[in-house]
């Protein structure tokens, strides 16, 4: 039973492309390590991110999802991380009451400007996720190999 | 009660103020009484019932009765008149079709927990000076109806009709001290693994049957996002876990901030499944971060999803995780 | 099925040192629908390129997938090169495997796996792309400047010069901003006043340029190419047509005690005022907080003196309207209030001044008419000494000051000595740095004449404490280089404070919908390529409000950001995005909720026809989406609960698809 095989926790990143999705290139080019199990999904604002795509992730194995977009004030698009928001609060909310475990998903603000805030907010929720261990929860049994 | 409301109907259909109208009759069970349209005086006559086991709300066959053209006359409750506004605000029917009827609620009979009871064979059940008889094969039995009052009355959050063309029976308040959150914030008081636990238990008795979906008044989807092959979520069956929680999950957050709270979802679920702890879930959280909103009071207000305060809570901050 | 050909860039060793790109090549060779996968040193060269149109000829693709550098850096070339071969530019797409894969991950093995994954995805995605074609929208040929200071000053003459009109928004009375307070320009010394006031008076006099002085922007509606702002022009309680800018209102005043704040509140102006004698436009302006007539109403003297019958103590705030095509964000900055800095004085000692404060001190147009005096006794100081990075390179932890450096701070400090020692030898000045930051044409040079000409002396270390004994500044300060703690009796000290983006620009930066850094900067679209547009379109970066510069910066910054305006009013059409939101009338309930969440009022709703059941014809309410107007954010897509509205480019299946693909390892 040894050389048991570490974890590692499937992590999507839905990251809007003005200001979070420019963060991770800014993390990128300042050569800012955080782990490879974050994958990122560019969408042109948190506001385009419907909860179905986050229980989407959950459903083909996901262990981790987390949503950044603009700072509230500073959206491309005005007003889109603000109903981003309470969308995400309530659907976070919900998940919470089912039994989720709430350190699963996670909503960060990351402007073009924070590549060392991108690279810490993914390198602390791969952290937290791989604490939790593998997400049996919300997983498709189906889906899994 | 059922005498007034079918003597309106006469006149109504008589005076030309309506041409059909769109009541409740008996169904396949002595107890069953089923949404109905009636074309004429006649068909009242013959076919229209009312009493504390017409328990459904009428306001979500307007959708489809709109598209027939005409005016119709609809019999709603005070919880129904709430769905009726919402449908309202989402241009789903259109007032000068229709005439609403508001009628005074004591609250409704859950024909469930006479069965448990311990009747079989029920026959028929009748209301008469404030006590029910039960009738079975094996003979008659009276029973307070208070015993058997359906859970979402017990929590009845108003008797008021938010609105109508004419009332029968008293105009009613909102229900100030409603209690209807008590099961919420218990379950928000459990661990995240007795929560689980909790809809483990509960979702998974769910066979996909969609009962809940198709008596909703906030669910009239020209076609349901879960039945539409294009839309890459259909489903066929229910073949694991998570299929159902997807689907209670985004159908919950689909009529997050519309939902009235009518409780029509778990009155039809067969498998009794508490399904109204979830969008009640949803209210009462719209209600502690965004402030008290109730869907269809006012079909003027914004919607707790259209809206939002620069300083609104961060998700991160929200939801009672507790260890 | 689509016809897929996958191009892995080794980005030279930036993406092929880490990730084992025939390994990504070979990979995603297996994928469905993919005829064609190869690995290439750049294929954002010329070359490069060219062999992506040649596998696109030779393999008739149908979509393709390059695996390179941020879509953000070469997606626009790849679809271009696509499109010159007759394939639809949206169905090229990127997968990031240099910012998110080689340029993080130092190990080969876990890189070439999820270099592989994201292919999958973008390959996936690509196999729902469909082809779009982007629509147009007009060009209102006009631009607006938000601010008149020498950025915006030099911003507008360069638009105007082009032929197009320009609109300047100025809070102040008058356009001139910082550059209006400062006495002599580094490293020519030449006066301010003497090289900016003939520009303002080329704004005043060219009929292409409008200046709303006085007013500030209320609202911003529409986007590049189709603004709709509204200005506020604040009462100012004189006619602007009708005042003549003579000034003997501004005499005859009876309130004299207001703080003049363009001399640092050194002395008081009138209640009715203009800023200086330049001021343009040379207009009067009362100050209602002060004025007797305003607050009490009696005086009145001024509308009795006004021989031309400018004053109007009933003016009232006015909103106009107007339309751009381009705006101009170019809202200067402030020197810091160095009242975090305790121990230099400066709150309690009046002979501790910030150097704008000195500028003012040494300005013939100045209080003292140019002669330099302490505050205190209006006396000659002698001995003078100057504390660097007051606020600038700041440890952000105590939030006392800025991070950054202020950059023009060496240099004007420099110029100020030089001044001192020119005109009063038998000064002495100190001056306490951290670093001389002079890069810069001449600048070094300059520094270097203020050392060995003037003898200035010039100390590493820091002053840590200033106090007040008898009219005597006792400073307190370490010489980093001899190890010793020095004394120094000052007679005036001066605070190099840093420079902080104007207050005003968060607001407008958040009605612009541009994006700014934390320190209330505006964030350029690309630091190094693109420094003088936002990230939002039609709005562009003029001066300081993008960061700390000096005056030849910002005036080359402001010349390069109208040059930008130039090329966008000179179009007669703009290409609008493709991306955007599209309602499947089938499918939309008419509900109105994904109207409530579009910030651009792009969604009406009608009526419509449609086909019901047993050949009946129904009526139903059905969302359109105005292409033109829809700037593709998706907020409507999430508020449809029956998937009626999609967003092209970013499909509903599309971002499925994509996190499948990723799920799936």
């Amino acid at each position: 039973m040894q050389d048991v095989k570490e974890f590692r926790p499937k992590i999507v990143a839905f990251c809007c492309n003005w200001c979070s999705y420019a963060g991770a290139d800014l993390a990128g080019s300042s050569r800012l390590v955080y782990p490879a199990d974050v994958k990122i999904i560019r969408v042109p604002c948190s506001c385009r991110v419907n909860p179905l795509f986050i229980l989407r992730a959950f459903q083909r194995g996901a262990d981790g999802v987390i949503m950044a977009g603009c700072h509230p004030g500073d959206c491309h698009y005005t007003s889109g991380n603000y109903f981003a928001r309470r969308r995400m609060t309530l659907l976070f909310s919900m998940l919470d009451y089912l039994g989720i475990e709430r350190e699963r998903t996670r909503v960060e603000w990351i402007s073009a400007a924070e590549g060392a805030k991108f690279a810490k907010t993914m390198n602390e929720f791969v952290a937290t996720v791989a604490a939790l261990g593998e997400n049996k929860r919300l997983e498709d049994l189906r889906c899994k190999k | 009660m059922q005498e007034m409301m079918k003597n309106r109907a006469y006149a109504l259909l008589e005076n030309g103020t309506v041409d059909r109208v769109l009541g409740w009759t008996r169904g396949e069970f002595a107890y069953d009484m089923t949404p109905a349209v009636f074309r004429s005086a006649d068909e009242v006559k013959k076919g229209f019932v009312y009493n504390d086991f017409c328990a459904a709300n009428l306001s979500k066959y307007l959708v489809k009765e709109c598209r027939a053209g005409g005016k119709i006359l609809v019999f709603l409750k005070p919880c129904d008149t709430y769905s009726f506004n919402q449908l309202l605000a989402e241009h789903r029917i259109k007032r000068e079709m229709i005439y609403v009827v508001g009628i005074e609620c004591f609250g409704k009979a859950d024909v469930e927990k006479v069965k448990e009871m311990g009747f079989e064979g029920i026959t028929g059940i009748t209301a008469k000076d404030g006590v029910y008889t039960v009738s079975t094969i094996y003979g008659d039995k009276a029973i307070k109806p208070a015993d058997v009052m359906a859970e979402r009355c017990l929590a009845c959050k108003s008797k008021k009709h938010v609105v109508y063309d004419e009332l029968i029976g008293n105009e009613g308040e909102v229900v100030e001290d409603c209690n209807r959150f008590d099961m919420v914030a218990k379950l928000e008081a459990m661990t995240p693994d007795e929560r689980y636990e909790f809809w483990r238990g509960e979702l998974s008795r769910c066979i996909r049957c969609n009962a809940c979906r198709n008596v909703c008044p906030a669910c009239t989807c020209e076609q349901c996002i879960f039945d539409n092959p294009n839309s890459g979520v259909s489903q066929k069956a229910a073949v694991n876990s998570f299929e159902e929680n997807m689907f209670h999950i985004i159908r919950a957050f689909h009529v997050a901030g519309r939902c009235t709270d009518c409780g029509e979802c778990s009155r039809v679920c067969p498998q009794h499944i508490p399904l109204h702890l979830l969008n009640r879930k949803f209210i009462k959280d719209v209600n502690t971060f965004y402030g008290d909103y109730q869907a269809g009071e006012n079909p003027e207000a914004k919607p707790p999803l259209g809206k939002y305060e620069k300083n609104d809570i961060e998700p991160g901050e929200a939801g009672g995780a507790k260890e | 099925m689509q016809r897929i050909g996958v191009f892995i860039c080794h980005c030279g060793t930036n993406i092929a040192a880490t990730v084992d790109v025939k390994a990504v090549a070979e990979a995603l060779s297996h994928e469905p629908g993919v005829v064609f996968s190869t690995d290439y040193q750049y294929m954002c060269s010329e070359s490069g390129q060219t062999l992506m149109r040649e596998a696109i000829r030779e393999h008739k693709l149908t979509g393709v997938v390059v695996c390179s550098c941020s879509p953000r850096m070469h997606e626009a070339t790849f679809r271009k090169a696509a499109e010159k071969e007759g394939l639809n530019p949206y169905m090229v797409e990127i997968a990031n495997i240099r910012e998110q894969v080689s340029w993080i991950h130092k190990d080969m093995a876990q890189a070439t796996e999820k270099a592989i994954i994201l292919g999958r995805a973008a390959i996936a995605k690509v196999h729902l792309n469909k082809p779009l074609k982007a629509g147009e929208s007009p060009v209102t040929k006009r631009a607006l400047v938000i601010g008149g200071g020498i950025a915006g000053i030099q911003t507008a003459l360069d638009i105007a010069e082009a032929g197009f009109e320009v609109d300047i928004v100025e809070k102040q009375p008058t356009i001139g901003g910082k550059m209006a307070q400062i006495d002599k320009t580094f490293p020519t010394l030449d006066c301010a006043a003497c090289i900016l006031t003939p520009k303002m008076v080329d704004v005043a006099q060219n009929e292409k340029i409008k200046i709303f002085s006085y007013s500030e922007v209320e609202s911003v509606k529409g986007f590049v190419g189709n603004f709709k702002v509204a200005i506020r022009k604040k009462a100012r309680y004189v006619d602007e047509d009708k005042c003549t800018g003579c000034g003997l209102c501004t005499e005859k005043c009876p309130q004299k005690k207001v703080p003049n704040e363009f001399n640092m509140g050194f002395d008081t102006r009138r209640a009715v005022y203009i800023p200086f004698a330049q001021a343009v436009p040379k207009v009067a302006t009362i100050d209602a907080n002060n004025c007797t007539m305003m607050k009490s109403g009696k005086c009145g003297l001024c509308a009795k003196l006004c021989t031309a019958g400018a004053i109007d103590y009933k003016q009232q705030d006015q909103i106009v309207e107007r339309e751009y095509g381009a705006i101009v964000a170019a809202t200067g900055f402030n020197p810091l209030k160095p009242d975090k800095f305790n121990e230099l004085g400066y709150a309690t000692c009046q002979d501790v001044v910030t150097s704008l404060e000195l500028e003012r001190l040494m300005n013939a147009a100045g209080p003292t008419a140019g002669t330099l005096l302490r505050p205190s006794d209006k006396t000659h100081p002698h001995t003078i000494v100057f504390v660097q990075c007051v606020g600038s390179r700041c440890d952000v932890e105590n939030e006392r000051g800025k991070s950054y450096c202020s950059k023009i701070c060496c240099m004007y400090t420099a110029k100020h000595a030089m001044l001192i020692r020119e005109k009063y030898p038998d000064t002495e000045v100190y001056v306490f740095y951290i670093d001389v930051r002079t890069p810069g044409k001449n600048f070094d040079e300059f520094y270097r004449r203020a050392v060995e000409q003037y003898g200035v002396h010039y100390i590493k270390g820091q002053v840590g404490k200033v106090v007040e004994e008898n009219g005597t500044l006792k400073v307190q300060a370490s010489d980093l280089l001899s190890g010793e703690q020095l004394h120094i009796d000052a007679d005036l000290v001066v605070l190099a404070t840093a420079v902080e983006p104007d207050k005003s620009a968060r607001s407008i930066a958040t009605m612009l919908t541009a994006s700014m850094d934390t320190n209330d900067f505006f964030t350029e679209a690309h630091a190094k390529l693109r420094p003088v547009e936002s990230p939002t379109a039609g709005i562009f970066l003029s001066g300081v409000c993008q960061g700390p510069k000096d005056i030849p910066e910002t005036v080359s910054q402001a010349s390069a950001a109208a040059a930008k305006v130039i090329g966008l009013l000179a179009k007669d059409k703009l290409t609008c995005n493709p991306c955007v939101a599209n309602s499947n009338e089938m499918l939309c309930n008419g509900c109105s909720s994904c109207e409530k969440v579009c910030p651009y009022g792009a969604i009406t709703y009608s009526d419509k026809e449609f086909r019901g059941p047993n050949r009946t014809t129904l009526i139903r309410r059905v969302a359109t989406v105005n292409e033109a107007v829809c700037q593709g954010c998706g907020a409507c897509t999430v508020a449809c609960p029956s998937g009626a509205m999609d967003l092209k480019g970013f499909s509903n299946r599309q971002i499925m698809a994509e996190v499948d693909a990723i799920c799936k390892m």
